[in-house]
């Protein structure tokens, strides 16, 4: 059986913040890792592996640099990864990016299960998983919560729905997002860390992919747009109200209704 | 294509050129500068330093937008109960449609749903288009993207909104990928431009910063907005609007899933996953006392949490306890009472969206994190509150 898990390298510091008076943005050193939604991808896949023999490759798409990710992925058991880059491929949006993925998951061996994380914390759009699969034309199911069974044809997994939880069975190949929280991710092992230090990245560029039209990829790719970034409006309220205790219910009251909560 | 070209002659200074980008994408490199494939295309550096970054549009998209009209709403259910969310993107929808000066549409995908399409009559829709096949009683992906699908070939609306719901955020990227346009997720605000175009705007790159977004040269423009984000339009006493059945070819409902169980889930739910907190502090008097507290967390549909002296008491349970030594919570809004908003509390809940502090002692700690600070005695307002709710 073989597992692709999709993987990305996000910022180490997720708050980003805009200086109000220059307007620049800030972000508190540039340190990097992986997503961690994706580590639980990742122990997903270790877990299917552990109980019927598998092979996992991690993708990623990005800079040079988030051949780092990969190496993680490797001290964590995975066999092989594959990084997506080229500078055609800068600026691409939610569609650009899914596309370019699909075109090199079919440049790596054939899948039987896709694995991605519930969403980036960058990113936070959880969309480029269902993307994948529409492009590659197999199923997919978003919020798994729980693999039953997985075997030669089908995988039987627990879809996390508001109220409820779906048991569902879907054919092999397919596409699933699991939550955060299915399998406790394990550590990156030391051992690991020696014995990959020599294992290959495959890097994939434009030139690689069966789509030659480079208006596919990129900002070209990308229907969407960022027209203009700014601080949020709402700055943080302080206020602090004194009065009876009758004007004071009534006044938190109201405050409740204009925020909706009522 | 569209790039950012670099005018490296009107570089003077190389570290400030470099610095301008906060997602370190360019480099200086052969005596270049140089933007690398991490570019995002915020445009910041366009901005900040036009005269060294210019900003070169590509062609320009071949979409003909007369072609496109109407905003849908896609109608977010499970077993056709309209999820709340939907109302609201009607009332957005018939907002901006009154502003282009075209309809709203509804598309109901599910099975048996007649009825409950009848209902959305009362909010003011133009159009619903009803898919209701005994395929789509459970949500799988192949047939509702092809239902959509459906709709969009026949109906061709500008803008379609869809719920940033559990089945909303795996349909709605779906059928965008299939028509190779945008999707913005989680959209806080939206507007539309005279000539259709949508204005989008969300939190990007991490949260503190918001992004604005369009979708110039594709359409349908697709956004998600979560719930409660947008206000629920008033209920029409009478109808208006009509309902259209649509056909769809049974091959095309086939599904690679199957629906082997549906469980309901318990409703064990920890203080972490509440919207709502009350929280009891040292400022209760009794254990009896605590009705109050629950009283209003029921009003307002919350949860109950605590302080640590209240647990060592035995009048709350260990689960309920808020800070460093008990839980971290991040709720969309917290009423404290009666707390004095110790580090180790404060620790466990400063992240919430909207926090209540109610305290006698107008010098308590929790003020300095409270965005209402409210100064007075708990056992006067508290009753008061609950009435006036």
């Amino acid at each position: 059986m073989n597992i692709i898990v999709c993987i990305k390298q996000v910022p180490g510091t997720s708050e980003v913040e805009i200086d109000e008076t220059t307007g620049n943005l800030i972000r508190e050193g540039i340190d990097t890792k992986m997503n961690p939604y994706d580590l639980y991808a990742i122990e997903t896949a270790m877990k299917i592996k552990e109980k019927n023999s598998a092979n996992i490759n991690v993708i990623s798409m990005g800079p040079p640099q988030a051949n780092d990710v990969i190496k993680e992925a490797y001290m964590m058991g995975v066999d092989d990864g594959y990084l997506l880059t080229d500078k055609k491929f800068a600026g691409a949006d939610v569609l650009a990016t899914s596309y370019a993925l699909s075109q090199g998951i079919k440049k790596m061996d054939n899948f039987d299960l896709i694995i991605c994380g519930k969403m980036t914390t960058d990113g936070d759009t959880a969309q480029v998983g269902p993307e994948i699969a529409e492009f590659l034309d197999i199923p997919h199911v978003a919020n798994v919560k729980k693999i039953i069974d997985i075997n030669s044809t089908s995988i039987t997994v627990e879809m996390d729905m508001p109220e409820t939880v779906e048991i569902q069975e879907v054919e092999l190949p397919c596409l699933i997002t699991v939550e955060k929280d299915i399998y406790q991710p394990r550590l990156p092992s030391f051992k690991l860390k020696l014995a990959t230090a020599k294992r290959k990245i495959k890097n994939i560029s434009f030139n690689d992919l069966d789509d030659d039209n480079p208006e596919n990829f990129g900002l070209d790719g990308s229907p969407t747009q960022v027209l203009d970034v700014f601080p949020p409006k709402s700055n943080r309220i302080n206020e602090k109200w004194e009065g009876t205790g009758k004007e004071l219910g009534e006044r938190i009251s109201n405050k409740l209704k204009i925020l909706k909560f009522v | 294509m569209a790039f950012i070209r670099v005018h490296q002659k009107n570089v003077k200074n190389v570290e400030e050129a470099i610095k301008v980008c906060p997602f370190n994408a360019i480099e200086f490199k052969d005596d270049q500068i140089e933007i690398t494939s991490a570019c995002k295309m915020c445009n910041i550096c366009t901005k900040k330093m036009p005269d060294i970054y210019e900003f070169v549009e590509g062609k320009k998209g071949k979409v003909n937008k007369d072609k496109w009209k109407g905003i849908a709403v896609y109608v977010d259910h499970v077993e056709g109960n309209i999820h709340p969310v939907t109302y609201e993107l009607i009332g957005k929808a018939k907002k901006m449609a009154k502003k282009i000066n075209q309809p709203v549409y509804c598309l109901f995908i599910g099975s048996n749903i007649k009825h409950k399409a009848e209902n959305l009559l009362h909010y003011g829709v133009d159009e619903i288009f009803v898919y209701d096949k005994e395929e789509l009683y459970d949500f799988r992906i192949e047939p509702y993207t092809a239902a959509f699908e459906n709709f969009i070939n026949k109906v061709k609306p500008t803008i379609i909104l869809v719920g940033g719901t559990t089945v909303g955020r795996s349909l709605a990227p779906r059928v965008a990928a299939r028509f190779r346009t945008g999707l913005t997720a989680d959209c806080t605000i939206l507007d539309v431009k005279e000539n259709t175009d949508l204005d989008q705007i969300r939190p990007a790159f991490g949260g503190n910063i918001m992004a604005h977004i369009h979708t110039p040269n594709h359409r349908p423009q697709f956004a998600t907005v979560r719930y409660k984000i947008f206000d629920t339009p008033e209920k029409n006493k009478t109808k208006s609007g009509k309902i259209t059945k649509c056909k769809i070819n049974k091959n095309k409902l086939i599904s690679k899933i199957k629906v082997l169980e549906i469980k309901k889930k318990e409703k064990v739910r920890s203080i972490e996953e509440a919207d709502i907190i009350v929280v009891a502090g040292n400022g209760i008097k009794k254990e009896k006392d605590l009705e109050m507290i629950n009283q209003l967390a029921d009003k307002l549909g919350g949860m109950v949490a605590s302080t640590r002296p209240l647990i060592e008491a035995g009048w709350t349970d260990a689960r309920q306890q808020i800070g460093l030594s008990g839980r971290t919570v991040k709720p969309k809004l917290i009423i404290t009472c009666g707390v004095s908003g110790s580090i180790q509390f404060v620790a466990g809940m400063n992240n919430s969206e909207n926090i209540f502090a109610i305290n006698d002692n107008p010098k308590a700690q929790i003020f300095d994190v409270a965005n209402y600070g409210v100064v007075g005695d708990l056992y006067e307002i508290i009753p008061e509150l609950i009435k006036k709710l």
